[in-house]
């Protein structure tokens, strides 16, 4: 081949590579595109195993859709009409029979169940996995105790298809806390045959395989890349779901993401920033879900233990000074639930979160720093976590400039997402703004964190009144006894004294906003507001 | 020969150590807390103090350093928290993702900038020269993760020429078996065209884009060290001599030139395997760059460790390839440990 000849090839070459457009999808693969839902979001999972080590959050996913649960929620209509878990209705899910006592649950195992390997499903490992969720340390171990799940000596095997759930004391969020995603069941069998003496849990093996009995298993998993899962044909806790392969994709550029779902390639995706959202919503080429937090808000909180926060009537004049609607417009593009200005006189409501009535008064929030001895304002420190920095960012600077107007000199303090928790421990920041989202949905369990004088690391205010925790105290007794009217009063209670006191200003509950394809059906909303893929239907 | 490459290993070994010890210390020093960070949103001091401890950081820097160090000294370079794998095998996985784009990127920016730097030397003051200095300036000012971006909206999302940002393959292909963990090559081996095709194609943008951007150095090099070489007078008594113009500036002038454009190339090219973190991004590629700077963000020490020391180790390499690659070129380098 002479030079011209190879130039003449390498040319065409390169035109009929160029120029063949290649689809992601050939046609020969239309078939299995049907039958394929493609996830794509900027992180993926690095343990699919949420008892591991440091589980992040897309590994939650994973659990969820790969394990079963004893138990889980039934659907209601939620917002817009999109199904929405019911906080308060249980359906069994490996267990066909729920028997809740007076100081124990029993529970009756689904016939038939089999683990993804063939054993079936005994009681036996449904001790074995909820002796290890309460025993391995860290984060499974803290939220199990959140429902008074303690020690090992609670899960009783009656026989091999029946197992008892000892109370240690009378707790409200003992049944809820066996619907999250920490306790599922196991093949303890097949784990056992992979611990060490190091690792009696057989950690390192469940971190990299699937061993349950859920809706699907993991086929392969590239981390950073992509996990692929495929339905497990013998589920039986459930009808078998309409979609037989997920291919979870991560896609780091959140453009990417947007342009895979706006030519059709990709078929859900959920984390995007809020423009992009509010941009494919008017445009409505995609269908668009947006659902609030359960039981989440964005706030402002301030350190109550240092001048010159520590005075009430500052906070008032801090909370009097912020920009909401400023925030809702230009930071949220109205992708958020609104937390402030209720009108002046508002009942409050037996429900969290609600909004409080502070709007943006500055004359007012003058009036009050002058009478709290700071006519001429001070400076401080606004901090927030950069991991999140296309929402807190904007805030900031908009808190920045509306406290400029009342003599607040703000210095913003950009912190690294690696670093941001350490700081929050720490109860040092002035002014900081966070988020917290708490998986089980109730008020008091809310506040129990984030006001309550035990001062765990979400009271990042630091605040310490005896009050709130009686009233806290109040409505868990109450709630565990059963008594209404007086758990009624002391979530009013406390709500009205937080709103009273401000160490933290509410400012929006944020939304969940997944975006899909139009044929795209089956989403439900879930407490921890990841995807549960059993559900979805492709039209 | 091979006297002289043991020797200039032998020397590589201090410099080694010494960047053993700092990114060991470095990563110490790092802002963010291990333990906080991956004890999970709802962690109490307990749960962290916990976490902390199954992670061996409870333990004293010199205690950690001497459990590091024997580790490696088995090859065993830790586990990564965030990907939950061990970090040996990511970096085996994931460094061919990354050479494959740097080399070809690589490849296409030297087939373009050489010719383009000799001719706009030879051609001094005419358009092509002009063309060249454009071209140059452009591919330097213009950032990658914006060529990237734009060349994604324009080929993917205006023209649907090229196939999504998806990685190496898209999502119904599978890789080729493992030879030499080059798609392109191995695909080849096995005779699969299809999967050649399919990685040819998604490969191609994340190429031009780091091709654009290398472009620039080593075009302007090219370019510089042809001029200097054609004023000098070996240039003249050649075609005093009456040689023919191409022998004079592919054989003599060409040749002497290469020098400085070899030495650029080892720079561009050790830059651009770990700096090509934003084409990776841009493009999903799972490549070692990403890899190194998803770890410092969530402060997870044995990855950063182990990219910082994979790249002292490729460095080292290169350097040695080029100098080796001088003796071979120009008789009158001695390559000396």
């Amino acid at each position: 081949m002479d030079r011209r000849d190879f130039l003449k090839s390498t040319a065409a070459t390169a035109l009929a590579t160029g120029i063949a457009a290649p689809a992601v999808w050939s046609p020969a693969k239309a078939q299995s595109r049907q039958e394929t839902l493609l996830v794509v979001s900027e992180s993926g999972p690095n343990n699919i195993d949420i008892h591991g080590v440091g589980t992040n959050v897309p590994g939650y996913e994973v659990s969820w859709n790969c394990y079963d649960r004893l138990i889980s929620h039934e659907m209601k209509t939620g917002p817009n009409g999109v199904p929405y878990y019911d906080r308060d209705k249980f359906k069994p899910e490996l267990a066909e029979d729920m028997n809740v006592g007076d100081m124990s649950a029993t529970f009756k195992l689904r016939k038939g169940a089999k683990f993804q390997d063939g054993t079936p499903v005994t009681a036996k490992d449904v001790k074995w996995s909820f002796d290890r969720a309460v025993t391995v340390g860290g984060f499974p171990t803290f939220q199990m105790k959140a429902g008074s799940l303690e020690k090992p000596e609670q899960f009783v095997v009656v026989d091999d298809q029946t197992i008892r759930v000892d109370f240690l004391r009378k707790d409200k969020l003992t049944i809820p806390d066996l619907a999250v995603i920490v306790p599922c069941v196991m093949n303890s069998e097949l784990v056992k045959k992979h611990a060490t003496a190091a690792d009696p849990w057989g950690l390192e093996y469940t971190k990299l395989n699937t061993a349950g009995s859920g809706a699907y298993k993991v086929t392969r998993w590239t981390p950073g890349t992509e996990v692929v899962l495929d339905r497990n044909e013998e589920w039986a806790c459930g009808p078998l779901p309409k979609v037989k392969r997920v291919i979870w994709r991560m896609v780091p550029s959140s453009g990417n993401r947007r342009a895979l779902l706006e030519r059709g390639d990709a078929d859900i995706s959920y984390d995007l920033p809020n423009r992009d959202f509010a941009e494919m919503k008017s445009n409505a080429k995609l269908n668009i879900v947006s659902i609030p937090y359960s039981n989440g808000i964005q706030y402002i909180g301030m350190n109550v233990n240092k001048p010159p926060f520590n005075n009430p009537v500052v906070r008032q004049a801090i909370a009097y000074a912020l920009p909401y609607q400023k925030i809702m417009d230009a930071v949220m593009f109205g992708l958020a639930k609104p937390m402030f200005g209720a009108p002046a006189g508002t009942a409050t409501k037996v429900e969290w979160p609600q909004a409080h009535q502070y709007n943006t008064d500055i004359a007012k929030a003058k009036q009050l720093l002058s009478s709290a001895g700071y006519p001429n304002g001070f400076e401080t420190t606004l901090s927030f976590d950069l991991g999140f920095a296309v929402v807190n960012e904007p805030l900031c600077i908009l808190v920045q400039e509306s406290l400029a107007q009342i003599g607040v000199r703000v210095t913003l303090n950009k912190i690294p997402g690696a670093n941001w928790r350490t700081e929050l421990n720490k109860k040092e920041m002035p002014l900081f703004t966070n988020v917290f989202s708490g998986w089980l949905d109730y008020p008091e369990y809310f506040f129990f964190w984030c006001y309550d004088g035990q001062n765990s690391v979400f009271n990042t205010m630091g605040y310490q009144s005896k009050e709130m925790d009686g009233y806290i105290a109040g409505a868990r007794t109450a709630a565990a006894a059963g008594d209404t009217p007086d758990y009624d009063k002391n979530v009013k209670s406390f709500v009205d004294l937080a709103f009273k006191d401000i160490p933290r200003v509410p400012l929006f509950q944020p939304y969940v906003n997944i975006a899909m394809q139009k044929n795209i059906e089956g989403y439900q909303y879930w407490f921890h507001r990841r995807l549960d893929y059993r559900t979805f239907v492709k039209g | 020969m091979l006297r002289t490459i043991g020797r200039r290993v032998a020397t590589a070994i201090p410099s080694l150590i010494g960047v053993i010890i700092v990114t060991f210390l470095l990563t110490r020093v790092l802002p963010g807390d291990t333990a906080s960070f991956f004890a999970g949103p709802a962690a109490t001091p307990q749960a962290i103090a916990e976490v902390r401890k199954q992670l061996g950081l409870d333990r004293s820097l010199p205690e950690q350093f001497a459990s590091y160090v024997v580790n490696l000294a088995k090859g065993d370079l830790g586990n990564s928290l965030t990907t939950g794998r061990p970090v040996v095998t990511e970096i085996a996985a994931r460094l061919p993702a990354s050479a494959e784009l740097t080399l070809l990127g690589l490849l296409l920016s030297l087939i373009i900038a050489v010719p383009l730097g000799i001719v706009a030397a030879v051609r001094q003051g005419s358009w092509i020269d002009h063309t060249c200095r454009i071209v140059a300036t452009a591919g330097v000012s213009l950032p990658v993760f914006f060529t990237g971006l734009i060349f994604v909206y324009v080929f993917y999302f205006l023209l649907g020429w090229s196939p999504a940002p998806l990685g190496r393959l898209d999502v119904f292909n599978s890789p080729p078996p493992t030879y030499t963990g080059f798609y392109l090559i191995d695909a080849l081996i096995v005779r699969d065209f299809e999967t050649f095709r399919a990685a040819l194609s998604q490969i191609a943008l994340p190429t031009i884009t780091l091709a654009v951007f290398s472009l620039a150095p080593i075009a302007r090099i090219t370019r510089a060290s042809m001029l200097a070489i054609l004023a000098a007078e070996f240039i003249r008594t050649a075609r005093a001599s009456g040689l023919k113009s191409s022998t004079i500036i592919m054989t003599y002038a060409f040749r002497n030139a290469m020098l400085p454009v070899i030495t650029t190339l080892g720079m561009v090219f050790s830059f651009l395997l770990g700096a090509n973190v934003l084409v990776e991004k841009v493009f999903a590629w799972p490549g070692i760059g990403s890899y190194a700077v998803e770890a410092l963000i969530a402060s997870d020490f044995a990855p950063v460790q182990g990219f910082v020391l994979t790249m002292a180790i490729l460095y080292v390499l290169i350097n040695l390839c080029i100098d080796l690659l001088y003796s071979a070129i120009d008789p009158r380098v001695k390559v000396e440990g």
